[in-house]
């Protein structure tokens, strides 16, 4: 009995807490955020699946969607993509200003996909297909109003790093943040091939 | 780089007993001009075909263009997984990748079940289904 108590407890145990750098899980916290988005996403995409068909007599997908609407805002997020991606690799590099000016760029677009996306439901409610047309066009809404709804808070949380970038410098916690934008902003656009496979190509052939 | 650094000797050896010394500085992959780029044309090429096949009006066989059409997104996916989200089997020890195959695996139950049993809702309860049990007519 004696022998056993007169070991200590250091020996078998760290009794030291264990010492992540700052923000080491910041990524992996981060990415499971993404993953229960994507969850909220799949469910609007199944109200679609499930709604997308039933028109209460009012206009269809054929009637209404402009597919080279659609592709001019698929380029404006697949370029936002790529200069996105610039912005990170300037990053890497340490080159304070051509990060920010890629997330300039990046931000062009993003807005740009906004304002044809609000000139398109703009549109579609005069035409009097709004959400509380159909339930079709309630479901289009819902989920392509969540998708834009994203982009326009990825657009703020845009501008907060490049003011942040602007006056502190690519410190630590600003690259963090950035990878982590990096993330949301590629995840969106993984979200609208989604969108523009299933709800805009699907529904005009 | 200096973050492998800053973490604790203790935490180093772990990680070197493991095998994974060679550990990148936050867990992640940047990429390169040259990833970006194969990932940006490869998304430029798959978007722009099934855009081109729906807008010319698709092929004769509805089913084979949206075979087509969501066949390239999922082609596409892949590659912006791949190219811009910078997924492998190793950031974070591989915990990302749990996470997106959990989260797939949720994803496609959800996604199948909701519209398996919908349809059926639709196709067997619908009202005229009993007039036409009942031989009423529709």
């Amino acid at each position: 009995m004696s022998t056993v108590s007169q070991t200590p407890p250091g020996d078998f145990w760290e009794v030291e807490p264990h010492h992540h750098h700052e923000g080491a899980s910041t990524s992996i916290g981060f990415w499971v955020y993404l993953m229960s988005d994507c969850l909220m996403f799949a469910i609007l995409f199944a109200v679609f699946g499930v709604l997308g068909t039933s028109y209460a007599a009012g206009p269809g997908p054929k009637d209404l969607f402009d597919l080279e609407l659609v592709a001019l805002n698929t380029a404006f997020l697949l370029l936002s993509s790529i200069t996105y991606g610039f912005a990170m690799l300037a990053m890497v590099k340490g080159s304070r200003n051509g990060t920010l000016a890629w997330l300039a760029v990046t931000l062009v677009f993003g807005l740009s996909f906004l304002a044809v996306e609000l000139y398109e439901f703009n549109h579609l409610i005069h035409l009097g297909a709004g959400p509380q047309r159909s339930a079709f066009l309630s479901s289009f809404f819902a989920l392509v109003g969540t998708h834009g709804l994203h982009v326009a808070f990825g657009c703020l949380w845009l501008v907060t790093l490049m003011i942040q970038v602007g006056q502190r410098g690519l410190i630590d916690a600003n690259r963090r943040r950035l990878s982590c934008l990096s993330m949301f902003w590629h995840f969106l656009d993984v979200i609208w091939i989604g969108v523009f496979t299933f709800v805009y190509l699907l529904g005009m052939i | 780089m200096s973050s492998i650094e800053a973490q604790g000797d203790k935490h180093r050896a772990t990680r070197q007993a493991e095998g994974q010394g060679d550990h990148h500085d936050d867990g992640q992959d940047h990429g390169s001009v040259r990833s970006y780029m194969t990932g940006f044309i490869l998304s430029v090429i798959l978007t722009a075909i099934p855009f081109a096949v729906v807008m010319g009006g698709g092929f004769e066989s509805r089913l084979l263009t949206a075979a087509v059409v969501v066949g390239l997104a999922v082609v596409q996916i892949l590659v912006h997984m791949v190219y811009f989200l910078h997924m492998n089997t190793r950031s974070d020890e591989g915990w990302t990748m749990m996470a997106l195959i959990f989260t797939v695996v949720i994803l496609v139950i959800v996604l199948a079940g909701s519209l398996w049993v919908m349809y059926h809702m639709n196709t067997n309860m619908m009202p005229q289904m009993d007039h036409e049990a009942l031989g009423l007519g529709s």
